[in-house]
């Protein structure tokens, strides 16, 4: 009973609230706990230092912040969705890292017109003929960093390369997108199971197949676990290796550490970017968390940043939903990845670097911009979308 | 297809089927002689590779690590024994499979809670990274030949202990021969604990062996617990023998599907539906392994007490 | 104590029949939603009771069931739209999921105790590595599913509309366990339970009782799955891993084994507890295992039996 009476008493409160528009509602659903839970904490301390250099405001009005825990499983984060739809009426949907617990919440954000911004995930269906103008990713496509994998590799004249990625569509799109910029000839290709621990078997396949390099596409723990192994066979010093910015985030590189030195690896962002935002960003986070941030604490960072500029520019009245999508497309907002802009699927049009991972004067292992493989890149996708 | 890829491929096999043993020997020698399904056996993994990763770090020293861990792991699970499990040995199994599930959420918790969400790293000595060519042309990583070692030495230990003390007599009584067990003296109670306590350490030590191999994160026990359970079904519930046969049986049999099968299949038919099915079947080989033996031998390959 | 056990019961259904009113009454729509998922995971919970408490087969593999249902609800949607109505895609799952339970029973029930355990989560993982990777079908994506199977002229995407399906076909399946409970099958099972070797030496076919029950509650199950793609509007190959598998069968044991309240109990229990104690503290997990630990040592027939009548 006294949670009807209090059920009462927050109906009342909140069907107050909805005609003042006295404060930003945020619902930020994201893996916090489980092996996934590193990428969503990085996410949420980069929503969060974004949210603080805002002071602690969205567009000079107070935000309040909801975050919930998917636990990585669709029917849960579809549930939490609806919770924070239907209940408590937020303005705006962000922090989910996965491309299926996005597949399973985008019928309910998305149908209820709630504007979603992506910290991370990109399904490559919302960039192409699904696009939808109620969602804006500040990170990039799924296949966007394996396309700038597979041009490095053509662009270095390698023709005898080892691809090895786990066997689902995820992973095959992934490797679709090294495909369509990458030019040479193949020495070999596994597709593993997923969530495989060992890779003893695929190493001997490597060892044999001599390659000129490798490409390895292996998400969270697997690539940990493929790290290691590679290190402790001693295949560093023979074949170069080749991955995504996902497998070679600070955090990672923090835990597995040795094993990934040299290893080269793509990503829109570094910490070295050299841009006064992203200065701020690097240092005010390390400051607070005692560590430092990866790019999906960037992405996160970035998110809150876009949601603050938005609702500065249509000055509060987040109600007027087209001019809210009109400010959201615009970006009024200096990025820590340097300029970008969204393209006409709501994707950014940005720059991919080229990192290769060292060691830095305090001897931790970090990531150094060697070069810019795409200049203001577009997706493969955006010809598809009629919006 | 060269003897050399062939040969490796089968030390592979060999290497990951000793893995498995040293987390399915703690299993059945829990399961043996007490008869309790634990689930949270993986958590007990889990913890060792923890403490062995935190005391790498704090000692620098690996092998002080190793031994460190291993007295830290088995007394935490000789302090669960006596909490939590010594109740649980006369409920039925439905009952344990709900209380050590409820340790599995209590462990991978307070884990996340004192070390955070990160991965730890945990790496070996120098002397032990990298390889070594066993014959011209094939070279080994040295600290899967470690793990080859370990294994083996694990299981000549456990088979001098099953066969030669008064433990192992209750290990070949077998599970179906509790009463037996109780009949046995009154210090039987200690005697459980201390064979727990024997159980987690050799959790703690494949713990130790496999950190460095793979990532030490809350839920490797999980990962890693479905795998051993298959074993030790396939082997023979509480059989010392079956364990050890039933874990290099799938570590070969998962190998030798993971190289072999896509090959063969391209062979036999067209390259896209070879591509597709390949690298299925081979994901699902351990399983389909064990309902086979299961569709013959019911029991398992050694039937414990047989 | 029997009157109270009515009471309790009456209040229950009373409950259970206004709820959706009393949500809306409140304002709070939301919840509508949140109690189909509760039926909906107590139906999946109460089949895999009927194996486990009433059969005493101890499945690890029921997420199997719970995942093709699904997948005839989306397979069906993609690939033959003029049969996704409710009456008849609901049917089809449930045949479909006979028919594999019977397939996966046979060989299966050849084991007992452990190693069927292990055999049944065999089979589960098998399909679960399947359907993750058959790109065809979103692979790891899952499917989404643009609308609810229709039935007849019901606004079937009205959450209450959704809830009173649910609540009744529910309530059809708690009776009809009821009833076969009571029936002579239900006694030969429950002796087989108790002593597998005396009724068969009694001369009753036992591996067909266990066969027919492990093919109901397949189908139940495939049932609770194709409710719950159509609760979702989405489905996933994670419906077939097998920690859902895990998550009924606590929610059985914890509910009470055997009982006919049991599984919906537990999942009412369980699914409540998740949601106050995630709003309480982040190392919510922690509490949770207490919980169930003290359930084990304290409340050993579970919720169902703080109610029951003294056992037999």
């Amino acid at each position: 009973m006294k949670k009807t009476l209090l059920c009462i008493a927050l109906a009342g409160a909140l069907s107050a609230s909805a005609q003042a528009a006295d404060k930003i509602k945020v619902g930020f659903i994201s893996t916090l706990s489980g092996p996934g839970g590193v990428l969503g904490g990085a996410i949420r301390d980069g929503f969060q230092l974004g949210l603080d250099h805002a002071g602690g405001k969205l567009g000079g009005l107070p935000a309040e912040l909801i975050v919930e825990d998917d636990q990585q499983k669709p029917d849960v984060a579809k549930q939490l969705a609806d919770k924070l739809i239907k209940r408590d009426k937020v303005d705006f949907m962000t922090g989910i890292v996965f491309q299926n617990i996005m597949q399973a919440v985008q019928g309910t954000v998305l149908g209820a017109e709630t504007y979603y911004v992506s910290p991370n995930t990109g399904p490559s269906n919302l960039a192409g003929a699904g696009c939808n103008p109620y969602f804006f990713a500040v990170s990039w496509v799924s296949d966007s960093y394996s396309e700038a994998t597979g041009k490095t590799m053509t662009d270095k004249g390698l023709n005898k390369v080892f691809v090895i990625a786990p066997n689902y569509p995820g992973g095959m799109d992934v490797v679709n997108g090294f495909k369509r910029y990458y030019k040479g000839g193949y020495a070999g290709e596994a597709y593993t199971k997923l969530g495989q621990l060992d890779y003893a078997v695929e190493i001997s396949q490597i060892r044999a197949a001599k390659p000129d390099a490798v490409f390895f596409f292996l998400p969270g723990g697997m690539g940990v676990n493929f790290l290691k192994q590679w290190h402790q066979a001693g295949m560093g010093k023979e074949f170069p290796l080749f991955g995504t910015g996902w497998s070679f985030d600070q955090d990672t590189l923090a835990a597995v550490g040795e094993p990934t030195e040299f290893a080269l690896n793509t990503s829109h962002w570094n910490l070295d970017l050299d841009n006064p935002a992203n200065k701020k960003f690097v240092a005010d986070f390390e400051k607070k968390y005692k560590r430092l941030p990866n790019e999906f604490a960037a992405q996160g960072y970035d998110a809150a940043r876009l949601l603050d500029a938005a609702v500065r520019d249509v000055k509060g009245k987040v109600e007027d939903k087209a001019a809210l999508g009109a400010a959201l497309k615009a970006a009024n907002f200096e990025s820590v990845r340097g300029a970008f802009k969204f393209n006409k699927n709501n994707f950014p049009i940005q720059n991919y670097y080229l990192r290769q991972v060292r060691k830095d004067d305090k001897g931790r292992f970090v990531n150094k911009t060697v070069g810019t493989i795409f200049t203001d890149h577009q997706d493969a996708y955006v010809s598809a979308c009629k919006m | 297809m060269n003897w050399i890829f062939f040969f490796e491929q089968c030390l592979n096999g060999l290497q990951f089927g000793l893995m498995l043993f040293l987390l399915v020997a703690g299993l059945t020698l829990i399961f043996g002689i007490m008869d309790l399904i634990n689930l949270a056996h993986g958590s007990l993994y889990m913890i060792g590779a923890y403490l062995v990763a935190t005391f790498a770090q704090a000692s620098g020293s690996f092998m002080l690590a190793v031994a460190l861990g291993l007295v830290a792991t088995a007394i935490i699970g000789m302090a669960v024994e006596v909490l939590v499990l010594r109740g649980l040995y006369k409920r039925d199994h439905l009952s344990q499979v709900l209380a050590t599930f409820a340790l599995i959420l209590i462990a991978n918790e307070t884990t996340r809670a004192i070390w955070g969400v990160q991965p730890l790293s945990l790496s070996v000595p120098a002397a032990l990274s990298g390889s070594v060519e066993l014959l011209p042309g094939l070279h080994y990583s040295t600290f899967r030949l470690v793990i080859i070692a370990v294994g083996l030495a694990v299981a000549a230990l456990l088979y001098f202990v099953v066969v030669r003390t008064r433990v192992g007599m209750l290990v070949r009584a077998g599970a179906s021969n509790r009463q037996m067990a109780t009949a046995m003296g009154t210090n039987i109670k200690w005697l459980f604990t201390a064979v727990f306590g024997a159980g987690a350490m050799l959790c703690a030590l494949a713990g130790a062996m496999l950190g460095p191999l793979l990532a030490v994160q809350v839920g490797m026990g999980e990962n890693i617990l479905i795998l051993a359970f298959v074993t030790v079904v396939i082997g023979g519930i509480g059989s010392m023998r079956g364990a050890f046969i039933g874990a290099l049986l799938v570590g070969v049999v998962d190998t030798f599907g993971r190289a072999f099968i896509p090959t063969l299949l391209r062979t036999a038919l067209p390259p896209s539906l070879a591509d597709a099915a390949g690298p299925s079947l081979a994901a699902i080989t351990t399983y389909l392994l064990m309902v086979v033996v299961l569709f013959w031998k019911p029991q398992g390959l050694f039937p414990a007490g047989s | 104590m029997r009157l109270l056990r009515y009471a309790v019961l009456a209040a229950v259904c009373l409950l259970a029949l206004a709820f959706p009113q009393l949500a809306t009454w409140a304002d709070q729509e939301f919840y509508i939603s949140v109690a189909s998922r509760v039926l909906i995971w107590g139906l999946f919970a109460t089949s895999l009771n009927l194996l486990v408490g009433m059969g005493g087969m101890v499945s690890m593999g029921h997420a199997a069931f719970f995942g093709i249902g699904a997948y005839v609800v989306g397979i069906t949607a993609v690939e033959a739209p003029q049969w996704s109505g409710a009456l008849l895609v609901l049917p089809l799952a449930v045949l479909v999921t006979g028919a594999l339970a019977l397939v996966i029973g046979a060989i299966s029930l050849r084991t007992r105790g452990v190693y069927f355990i292990m055999i049944t989560l065999a089979f589960a993982q098998m399909l679960f590595y399947v359907f993750i990777s058959l790109k065809g079908y979103g692979g790891d994506d899952g499917m989404q599913l643009l609308a609810r199977s229709p039935l007849g002229s019901l606004k079937m995407a009205d959450d209450t509309v959704f809830y009173y399906l649910v609540l009744a076909l529910l309530a059809l399946c708690l009776l009809g366990l009821a009833r076969l409970r009571d029936s002579r099958f239900g006694r030969v099972l429950a002796g087989i339970k108790d002593n597998e070797a005396r009724m068969e030496s009694l001369g009753y076919a036992t591996f067909r009782f266990k066969l027919t029950a492990f093919v109901i509650a397949g189908g139940m199950g495939g049932l609770a799955g194709a409710l719950m793609a159509n609760q979702n509007g989405y489905l996933s190959p994670n419906m077939l891993y097998w920690d859902q598998s895990g998550t009924a069968l606590v929610m059985v044991i914890l509910g009470g084994l055997g009982s006919l309240w049991g599984g919906l109990a537990g999942a009412a229990a369980f699914l409540l507890l998740e949601e106050v104690l995630a709003a309480f503290t982040p190392h919510w997990q922690i509490i949770l295992g207490l919980v169930l630990l003290g359930v084990v040592f304290f409340a050993p027939r579970g919720l169902a039996g703080l109610f029951a009548r003294k056992p037999r």
